[in-house]
């Protein structure tokens, strides 16, 4: 095969070298070249190992549905298994190298899987490798696993920049083969917006299959330099689309990697384009079947349409003495197309004749034709073929190093399965077509299994897209060539074909074979489901392109029934493979998901805080000036408030401005604690039932004026509570004269604790008065400083007096220097979450994992908060009877009772008798160092709770075989009778 | 791709939507006392294969509640309209 | 010359060397007028149901009803995960139960279900998870299953090539790894389940839907079916995905929405990734088949459809946490994805046992956990049918429980399972 380059002629620039690496060996290619045809005219012929039986393979299509030459393409993290040489468009400096042979593919010793194929069989892992014993399998699996797979992987981060963009446009059109540039030309005529996507670095198709010099080419001319002067019309090539969705949306892959680009100048290797559009027009072709007989998967059998292709495209004449056989009549343009560039020519036609002029134009053509004769095997790799003869059944060999076969041609109809519809079986032209397609979907060319007369159809499916977009505008016609285009031809092939010795492969791909085939039709797995997953077929990186066909036509056979009857697999998206990287697109690394930032976020940064995630928002954990790490950076900044005054960033709590006149009556029913007779100027705190009673969130609500309230929600449940607040008002509730509004991202809030707290904000705000008298425990005003609205609200969650201060965001910073500054005499320092958390476990308040949405108000011990006279949302599904039981495990506070040990989160809880097996009675939900007591101090859920009060317990934590002693106490371990709040 | 058709903000990807299940149920009159009614209305659902009213939210929208008619066996999407009826503040 | 059945190597060795042929899996039945007990679904779970009644409990006049084809439904959709890392009473007991019998399963079945024990871990990003995480590690240790604790730097000695750069959004802060957890083939479930039952004696009866079931009065007596009318003793419906359609012939409201939920694989490669994967920032899980594909998913697409079509919005979401958990997978291709019907209910756990209605029985409502719960549902199904007594294991999970206020929030997702 090597010298198989013609000197001239073909879709390649001569002009334009392209050097690349075929593992050790350096090559040249042309611009214009895939890496199929590189290699090719490079004389490489074994292109990989298969799946199973490590058979040599090489190229056997020109495009997408190859199931054989893939190869690992990069290095380092740039490594990529599995590329289909044939549509790898070839560039400057690839480097590739051939895949699954062990311990190469030239030299393979995987190859004994071939010999003892009997063996391995369909489905033959079902059936053994379980033994001596139970787990067995564990002894094997890594020898199947080792063995499976194609290409490697590596594990390095991949260095490339992946882009997202989205699209609008009034017309896709799906493929730029004849019907596809018609369509786009018609629909652009008409005045749509039109975008013509195509999976190749060229526009054309099936045409670019042509000789260059002939008739084909000047309407493809012509065509793309209309779609030039159209200037609504977009066209993307090295663009697949790669699935089809509900509301015609398409998700396209756009591959830049032929350019090299450089992630460092922000260029993509691939961007991943979501397309609405009003119409859609497939016209994505159809797809050339193989056939099958005895080794046909041998180095140099190929599909006769890439042979065509490969001559035409890539000037590479693959075989000096060549066979085609076929079944329909478009093989014959490659017979001969072969002869014509000097090549001996045996054409073998199933069928007894073939349409009318083509015997006379083989004879001119000087191909030998032999009619109702069928391939038997295929000899050596490649040195000739064993055949049946006519009527006569006589067994023949012809000699020849190329093979091209036609098996007829398969719709690409996969996108039109993605919306669901089913496809359809069409007797007379041999091959499933799209079933109905959904409103503002057309079909044209041979998708539809049209495969005459494109140019008209292509136009009519474009105007038509048009006119559904609402263009309107003259389509003008269609182009009407002087010469008749090759009938694509029906594929009828016998369901069992004859064939003599050697596997007749139906998936070269998962090496399934026609044996296969009726091995799961023995067994029973006769649904073309069931087949397809007992043998693999159709499972590989090409999806069953060229196999589906053939195992639906077997598999019917073996069954008796018609194919219709027998159905087809499912197609999926995406239609060719594509990079997860370019699914994830920019989401990655630090832009994975987005950061909520408060107010102040800069200033923590610059002010020494480590940050930790708190759902989508980044707090300050600690500040370094309380510690080194958070371990006793917590308990010094736990002190400085519990001793002097410090600050914290609360702005990340949810805060809901609910107004109106009724806004009273909706608070009382979404809290279940009464809210209606909140006077003017103070706060309360709330708890919200989800409607099965189980605790949503809580927070605390101000009443600013008669109908102004300002509520607060934890930062984990802020977006769900305002969704559920919306839907109650704007579903079940619209008679209520209530607005909510969230406000969250408007105020910055901050928390000023500490016995120093008031003196501390004294001297920042002197303009306001705090005194006790003015300002109570759960009193809020609202001042304007300076032109600015400050809110107050005296509230606690430490346990300690604490005011928390809300301003307009953008006044957060100036708000949060002002008080640090001025309150600097007081030693007022800022503190973190970790010390924020703690303080609240030292007081008992719930947060965090006592609100993880499965907990009752009884549960965590606020039951006495509800109302007895009011409904609130969640009443009555409160009342169930397990919600109820008294044994049900409920809030308490836990001591540790041992020096030396520590309480964790996640301990299982157990009475001090008991063995710690089991469930226990309940477990911890959070854990600090109290520094009030000097000892670890934790929340947790017990059966039965605090009636079990003064109880010594164990925590037992197996993950770390620690069982604990601890003592049941108030989860108010600081001040429970609050008397620091009210100073 | 679903799309929704947004009475306020127009057809929009329904990844600007929170979803919010069955519209064709109606919550007990608050205050109703029938623990029943309330566990009927809470936890059983139609979940019909074919025609499907149901609530979504435009929450990176207008924020409001809409009823969007939907068929879950096909797919396809009919009209959407404000949950909270007409006239009403 | 004698059918081969019983599947060894040795059988392979003489079907290549002689060409016996082997037995049928399972035969094309025809459904014949009546029967012990009727299954609605060939499903897992369903022909799990059908095996143990037949094999446990000697009632092999038993049909299995399957609309399409055997196996048709979740049991070939799913990502093949199997674990018994279960937190709440009952839940636990019950998936260790499942485990157990997966472990044992291909010899009973005689069929490699290929349970591939390589390990599952699951990650926490922050330390309030690694206490979740801690919570459900200590019940399983003291409920007598394996679990282990990791902590950042076990994580990374354990799987290196996860993120742990300093651009990672959500880093990792730990991990609970059960090491009997894993993957099995999961069409080889429904294949073996199917076989070893049809060689006791039962009716596996595909193509055949049921379109509405026999009454009298509150008892129910058999179905109307696409292939005739069939007496049942008892009837179970195990429909999973098709829950809600089937019970609302009875005019039953269930508590059980429909959802869409996709599964993905890429392309087959060489041994990338040794065990499961459980992400903490998000719902994502992934491992390898033997085949050679990542096997991966997410959360479900989050409204009622039975299309079996999923939304690329999530395809996007599951491909950004794929390369989020292990950067290098943005090299790898994403070969096919697809769709389930998945049952969710208001607490994320199954309904399965008695009906209001006489000699009705239900199974469905499974939620993300199908799969793993195959073979101890069908046994736990099985008994119950057998002795007319709830089995201990499926006590927790009955269909009223709900009116009782005892639902069993495992994941704490709350009411509204479609918020994600």
């Amino acid at each position: 095969m090597s010298g198989a380059r013609l000197a001239a002629g073909g879709r390649i620039d001569r002009s334009r070298p392209l050097a690349f690496r075929f593992e050790t060996r350096r090559l040249t290619g042309y611009a214009g070249d895939t890496l199929a045809s590189a290699l090719l005219a490079a004389g490489v012929r074994l292109f990989g190992r298969s799946f199973k039986y490590h058979r040599p393979r090489s190229v056997v299509a020109a495009g997408p549905e190859e199931p054989n030459a893939l190869l690992t393409l990069g290095v380092g993290g740039r490594r990529t298994p599995n590329i289909p040489a044939t549509t790898t468009e070839l560039y400057e400096g690839l480097v590739c190298e051939r895949q699954n042979g062990w311990p190469s593919v030239d030299f393979d010793l995987l190859t004994v899987n071939s010999w003892i194929g009997a063996l391995l069989s369909a489905g033959f892992y079902y059936k053994t490798f379980m033994g001596p014993r139970r787990g067995s399998w564990m002894f094997y699996e890594p020898f199947i696993r080792r063995a499976a797979g194609l290409g490697r992987a590596d594990h390095l981060p991949d260095p490339d920049r992946y882009h997202t963009r989205h699209a609008f446009t009034d017309v896709l059109v799906i493929g730029a083969g004849p019907a596809g540039l018609s369509a786009a030309v018609a629909a652009g005529r008409a005045g749509a917006r039109v975008l013509l996507v195509e999976q190749d670095f060229e526009l054309g198709g099936s045409l670019l299959s042509a000789p260059v010099a002939g008739p084909e080419e000047q309407v493809r001319r012509a065509l793309l330099a209309e779609l030039e002067s159209l200037p609504r019309v977009e066209v993307l090539r090295r663009t697949t689309a790669l699935g089809l969705y509900d509301g015609r949306f398409a998700a396209l892959l756009e591959r830049h990697e032929h350019a090299s680009p450089d992630p460092a100048l922000g260029a993509p290797r691939e961007v991943l384009v979501g397309v609405r559009a009003r119409a859609i027009v497939y016209a994505t072709g159809a797809i050339e079947q193989p056939l099958l007989f005895g080794d046909n998967d041998r180095p140099g059998v190929m599909l006769a349409g890439a042979v065509r292709a490969y001559l035409h495209r890539h000037a590479l004449l693959l075989g000096r003495r060549a066979v085609i056989a076929t079944n329909n009549d478009s093989a014959w343009a490659t017979a001969l197309d072969l002869a014509a560039a000097g090549a001996e020519v045996t054409l073998l036609d199933e069928r007894p004749a073939a349409s009318a002029g083509l015997a006379e134009r083989a004879r001119r053509g000087g191909v030998e034709v032999r009619h109702s004769s069928r391939l038997l095997r295929a000899i050596g790799a490649l040195r000739g073929v064993e055949w049946l003869e006519g009527e006569s059944h006589s067994r023949r060999r012809t000699p020849c190093e190329l093979l091209g076969v036609s098996g007829g041609w398969s719709p690409a109809l996969h996108l039109s399965s993605h919306t669901g519809a089913r496809p359809a079986y069409d007797a007379a032209l041999g091959c499933f077509v799209p079933g109905p397609f959904p409103a503002g979907v057309f079909g044209a060319g041979s998708v539809m299994g049209r495969h005459a007369g494109p140019w008209a159809d292509g136009h009519q499916a474009g105007e038509s897209a048009a006119r559904n977009a609402g263009a309107s505008g003259s389509a003008g016609d269609a182009v009407r060539p002087s010469w008749e285009a090759w009938p694509g031809g029906a594929a009828l092939s016998p369901r069992n074909p004859p064939r003599r010795g050697g596997k007749a492969f139906v998936d070269f791909q998962n090496d399934v074979t026609t044996d296969d085939l009726a091995l799961a039709h023995e067994e029973g797995y006769e649904a073309v489901e069931h087949a397809k997953r007992y043998t693999t077929l159709g499972m590989g990186t090409d999806q069953g392109k060229i196999s589906n066909l053939n195992a639906a036509r077997l598999l019917a056979g073996l069954r008796g029934i018609e194919i219709q009857d027998a159905g087809t697999t499912t197609y999926r998206p995406p239609y060719t493979p594509v990079s997860i990287g370019a699914l994830a697109g920019r989401s990655v690394g630090r832009h994975f998901r987005p950061i909520r930032r408060t107010p102040l976020h800069d200033w923590h940064l610059a002010n020494g805080a480590v940050m930790t995630e708190a759902g989508p928002w980044l707090r300050p954990w600690y500040y370094r000036w309380a510690g080194a790490d958070a371990g006793s950076a917590y308990l010094a900044e736990m002190r400085q408030v519990r001793e002097q005054v410090g600050l914290s960033d609360v702005s990340s709590l949810g805060k809901i401005d609910v107004q109106g006149p009724d806004a009273a009556e909706f608070l009382d029913r979404v809290y279940v604690n009464g809210f209606a007779k909140l006077p003017i100027g103070k706060a309360r705190y709330g708890v919200m039932l989800n409607d099965d009673a189980t605790v949503l969130d809580d927070g605390t609500t101000a009443r600013f004026g008669e109908t102004r309230y300002f509520m607060t929600t934890t930062t984990a449940h802020a977006a769900d509570v305002m969704s559920w607040l919306e839907f109650l008002l704007q579903t079940a509730w619209c008679d209520l004269r209530v607005q909510v509004v969230s406000v969250t991202d408007a105020w910055a809030g901050m928390s000023v604790a500490g016995p120093r707290a008031r003196a501390a904000l004294e001297l920042a705000l002197p303009e306001v008065s705090l005194a006790d008298a003015a300002l109570p425990h759960m009193a809020v005003r609202e001042f304007e400083i300076a032109g600015v609205p400050v809110r107050i609200l005296r509230l606690s969650f430490s346990g300690e007096l604490a005011y928390e201060v809300y301003v307009p965001a953008d006044r957060g910073v100036a708000m949060w220097t002002r008080i640090l500054e001025r309150a600097a005499p007081l030693g007022i320092r800022p503190y973190g979450l970790e010390a924020l958390a703690s303080l609240r476990i030292e007081k008992g308040h719930v947060a965090g994992l006592e609100l993880d949405q499965r907990n009752t108000l009884d549960d965590l011990g606020l039951g006495k908060l509800a109302s007895r006279t009011k409904a609130y949302v969640g009443r009555e599904l409160r009342e169930r009877p397990e919600l109820t039981d008294p044994e049900r495990w409920s809030l308490v506070g836990l001591e540790c009772l041992e020096p030396a040990a520590r309480l964790r989160g996640g301990a299982i809880l157990f009475a001090r008798d008991e063995t710690p097996a089991g469930h226990g009675r309940g477990y911890i939900t959070s854990v600090t160092w109290s520094t009030v007591r000097g000892k670890p101090i934790a929340l947790g859920l017990y059966r039965g709770g605090l009636r079990h009060a003064g109880e010594e317990i164990v925590c037992a934590y197996p993950l770390l075989g620690e069982t604990v002693r601890a003592r049941i106490v108030s989860p108010m371990f600081y001040d429970p009778a609050g008397e620091r709040l009210h100073v | 791709m679903l799309r929704i058709p947004c009475p306020h903000c127009g057809e929009r990807d329904y990844t600007e939507f929170r979803y919010g299940g069955d519209a064709g149920r109606t919550r007990p009159a608050h205050g109703s006392q029938s623990v029943r009614a309330w566990h009927d209305h809470v936890f059983l659902f139609a979940n019909p294969k074919g025609a499907h009213r149901e609530y979504w939210q435009h929450v990176h929208g207008c924020r409001q509640w809409l009823v969007l008619e939907r068929d879950t066996a096909t797919g396809s999407v009919g009209r959407a309209s404000l949950a909270r009826p007409p006239g009403v503040p | 010359m004698k059918l081969l059945s019983r599947y060894s190597a040795f059988g392979l060795a003489r079907r290549a060397l002689t060409g016996a042929r082997w037995q049928r899996a399972w035969r094309a039945a025809s459904p014949r007028g009546s029967y012990d007990v009727v299954v609605v679904g060939g499903g897992g779970h369903g022909l799990a149901t059908a095996y143990y009644l037949a094999a446990r409990h000697g009632i092999r006049s038993v049909a299995v009803l399957e609309r399409g084809y055997l196996g048709s439904g979740n049991v070939g959709r799913n990502t093949t995960i199997v674990r018994s890392n279960y937190l709440l009473p009952g839940n636990t007991e019950f998936f260790e139960h499942s485990l157990k019998l997966w472990e044992g399963l291909s010899h009973e079945l005689n069929f490699n279900v290929m349970l591939s024990q390589r390990g599952q871990l699951v990650l926490a990003h922050n330390p309030v998870q690694l206490d979740v995480l801690a919570r459900k590690g200590n019940t399983m240790r003291l409920n007598g299953i394996d679990a282990e604790l990791m902590q950042r730097a076990d994580v990374e000695r354990f799987l290196p090539f996860l993120d742990y750069s300093r651009e990672c959004r959500f880093p990792i802060y730990g991990g609970l790894l059960q090491r009997r957890a894993g993957t099995a083939r999961h069409d080889a479930v429904a294949w073996g389940y199917a076989r070893a039952a049809d060689r006791l004696g039962v009716d596996i009866i595909e193509n055949c839907e049921v379109t509405g079931f026999l009454r009298a009065g509150e008892r129910i007596t058999g179905v109307e079916t696409t292939r005739g009318r069939i007496g049942a003793g008892r009837t179970a419906v195990s429909v999973a995905g098709h829950s809600s359609h089937v019970m609302s012939l009875l005019g039953m409201r269930l508590p059980v929405e429909s959802h869409l939920l996709q599964a993905f694989v890429t392309e087959p490669i060489k041994p990338f990734l040794d065990c499961v994967i459980s992400f903490g920032a998000e719902l994502f899980y992934v491992s390898q088949s033997d085949k050679g594909g990542m096997v991966f998913g997410g959360h479900i697409d989050g409204f009622n459809s039975y299309t079996q079509r999923g939304q690329f919005p999530k395809v996007q979401t599951v491909a950004e946490c794929a390369v989020a958990l292990i950067p290098s997978m943005s090299r790898l291709r994403l070969l096919r994805h697809w769709a389930g019907i998945q049952d969710m209910t208001p607490d994320g756990s199954p309904l399965i046992g008695r009906t209001p209605f006489r000699d009705l029985y239900l199974n469905g409502g499974w939620c993300y956990q199908g799969f793993k719960a195959t073979p101890a549902a069908g046994w736990c199904l099985a008994h119950t049918i057998a002795t007319e007594q709830e089995h201990p294991l499926i006590r927790h999970l009955a269909l009223d429980r709900f009116e009782r206020g005892n639902g069993s929030d495992e994941y704490g997702l709350g009411l509204r399972t479609w918020v994600q």
